[in-house]
């Protein structure tokens, strides 16, 4: 039984329930529908919080043994608490303003960064039928919400009124807006061969060879996993916030509770990544050649992308902005695009 | 109005009805910040929220293609290259004495209420020929076709447009090179 | 839809006269960019609203409103050139200032 089906079964069973007990049938529906979008937004605000809390730790653990240390050991079994242990930390913290900062915009900036990051949560493929809010349009709605993210940036770059942050909110939009177009063309072929841009319809179009298996599938997913590196400021492309040179970014100013938000919504954005990158490529919850279908691989391969990710980290060097540039527009767009034509052409003569 | 409230209004009815004046008395807020402000960053910001604002009004309309378009379109491209504009001519914006606006402010004013009043007075009392939707409504298949077919000529003439536009923005902002 | 299309209309004007006030009194350049495109957010509203209410079956005038959409972001990209261009030159992106072919 899927997600949809279970909530319009509980919402007949409460209106009639209403009914009979004499309230008006269609207010209990609503309330009824609203506290379903309640306990589903709670569940995913949940799953975010713990999702980012293991990130943060795996982080730290896997840096570590990348450079022949343990990483955290201290607090819990394998350090396991040593997040929650921060999290406490920064919630204690003095709060400090600098007093030239542009108050409203420096304010508002640590919560519309997460406002998209949450929201696209709402399309995490758990299992078949089982995607909190599977839209038509859903990969649409999707890097659509993604770019009001470049819009806090900017806030949080020009509201600091200092010039690090406001370099690094320049660079990390420059560098969103750009990587942003490659990243789109990347899954245009994967669209074009399902027919269709909501997460639920992909995934089944992949339920018996995913979208890896093959030239242009490759060339794609490449061209994704880079892209998406770059968008999130992982690094390979962490100019936006290179320590030697601009302290910490746009994010410099800030501390305690509106830093950790900065945090959260960064690993929130890298389950984002690797959500899309296994639900476009990798077959989302189904394993291949029809071997089976679990929530378990879907959250395994979230996983995998994101540990890609973290060995990206330790493994390049930083570019140089012109690099970064250069490579975006001159390797990965043609790139891209020839691979979209080559898709075109391969479906009409096939067609 | 007056028999809008006489009949009894589902739920959903009531969500509609108090999200849209919600929405709009945002976006007119918002609308005002750009004109108003002195600080222009500030006036980006509120062309922001109201193209958000207009893109849940596009979903209250269904037209979630265009909604999502609007975001996209307007809050991660236009608003994000008129902040670029700003932070470069910051010398030239920047400060809270520079005067914001010009000397036609009466006229303007004046201009501009003409134009309310008279259209104010015709919106409401127009018969407008609307019909009452049956059947599928607009979704983005219904547009992706009528693109690729009767509206295949204006579509190619937009892409040479925003061709031409890009090509002319580079030639325009490069430097000469020495 | 229980919003008549009235109200749709009134809120489209509303927006457009602020964008038409401020396109006719800012004097830095970006801000008429901006009334501008406030302008043409309005004419958007205008046109899906019309879309729905009057043709919701073949949503002609959400395919206006993507052109719209198209030119307006082509607008912007021209618009950031000749402003950086008149900035590197007059020091100054002040449309009252910027009057050289005036004589």
């Amino acid at each position: 039984m899927s997600l949809l089906e279970l909530t319009d079964k509980l919402i007949q069973w409460v209106s009639e329930m209403a009914r009979t007990q004499g309230y008006s049938p269609e207010w209990a529906g609503f309330f009824t529908a609203i506290a379903i979008m309640l306990a589903v937004g709670g569940f995913v605000l949940g799953f975010i919080s713990v999702v980012a809390m293991l990130l943060i730790w795996m982080e730290r653990k896997v840096s570590g043994h990348m450079q022949s240390r343990i990483g955290p050991n201290r607090v819990g079994p394998f350090g396991l608490f040593q997040s929650i242990a921060d999290a406490v930390k920064l919630l204690l913290k003095e709060d400090i303003a600098p007093k030239m900062v542009d108050k409203p915009v420096w304010w508002l900036a640590p919560i519309i960064i997460v406002v998209p990051a949450v929201l696209s949560f709402l399309c995490f493929p758990f299992h078949k039928g089982w995607i909190p809010l599977d839209l038509n349009l859903g990969l649409l709605f999707i890097m659509a919400i993604g770019s009001v993210s470049v819009i806090a940036i900017f806030m949080a770059g020009y509201g600091s009124n200092n010039k690090y942050s406001l370099i690094g909110g320049m660079r990390t939009v420059a560098q969103i807006i750009s990587y942003e177009v490659p990243a789109i063309l990347a899954i245009v072929p994967v669209v074009m061969l399902a027919g269709s841009l909501s997460f639920g319809q992909i995934i089944e179009a992949q339920s018996f060879r995913w979208n890896l298996f093959s030239l242009w599938g490759i060339v794609s997913f490449i061209i994704y996993v880079i892209s998406g590196t770059a968008e999130i400021n992982r690094t390979p492309f962490d100019i936006p916030e290179a320590e030697s040179e601009l302290v910490a970014g746009y994010h410099t100013e800030y501390s305690g509770m509106k830093f950790a938000l900065f945090f959260v919504a960064e690993y929130t954005n890298m389950v984002i990544v690797s959500m899309i990158a296994s639900a476009v490529f990798l077959g989302g919850y189904y394993l291949p050649f029809g071997l089976g279908a679990s929530p378990v691989w879907m959250l395994l391969k979230v996983f995998a992308m994101i540990f890609l990710l973290m060995w990206f980290r330790w493994t390049f060097p930083r570019l140089r902005v012109d690099q970064m540039m250069i490579f975006g527009w001159k390797v990965l767009l043609p790139i891209s695009f020839a691979n979209i034509a080559w898709v075109g052409i391969w479906m009409a003569l096939k067609l | 109005m007056t028999e809008l409230f006489n009949t009894a209004l589902t739920p959903w009815e009531w969500t509609q009805l108090i999200s849209f004046y919600g929405i709009a008395a945002l976006m007119i807020v918002a609308a005002l910040m750009v004109v108003t402000l002195r600080n222009i960053f500030h006036s980006a910001l509120g062309l922001a929220a109201v193209a958000l604002g207009a893109a849940a009004i596009y979903l209250m309309l269904d037209a979630e293609f265009l909604a999502f378009v609007q975001i996209l379109v307007y809050v991660g491209a236009v608003v994000t290259l008129i902040a670029f504009m700003v932070m470069l001519t910051q010398r030239a914006s920047h400060g809270k004495l520079v005067r914001q606006s010009n000397d036609q402010k009466t006229i303007s004013f004046i201009v501009v209420l003409s134009l309310f009043a008279l259209l104010i007075w015709k919106i409401p009392t127009t018969v407008w020929n609307t019909t009452v939707s049956t059947g599928n409504l607009a979704d983005a298949k219904t547009l992706g076709t009528a693109f690729l077919k009767e509206y295949i000529m204006p579509f190619e003439v937009i892409s040479i447009v925003l061709l031409v536009a890009l090509i002319g923005a580079i030639v325009l902002a490069r430097r000469e090179p020495k | 839809m229980i919003v008549p299309l009235a109200h749709f209309l009134i809120l489209s004007l509303i927006i457009f006269c602020i964008g038409l006030y401020g396109a006719l009194t800012r004097r830095n350049a970006v801000g008429i960019l901006m009334s501008v495109e406030l302008m043409l957010n309005a004419a958007n509203i205008n046109l899906v609203a019309f879309s729905r209410f009057v043709s919701p079956q073949s949503g002609t005038g959400q395919i206006f409103a993507v052109f719209v959409m198209a030119l307006a972001a082509a607008s912007v990209a021209v618009g950031l050139a000749i402003v950086i261009c008149i900035y590197r030159n007059h020091r100054t992106i002040a449309a009252d200032k910027i009057d050289l072919m005036k004589w």
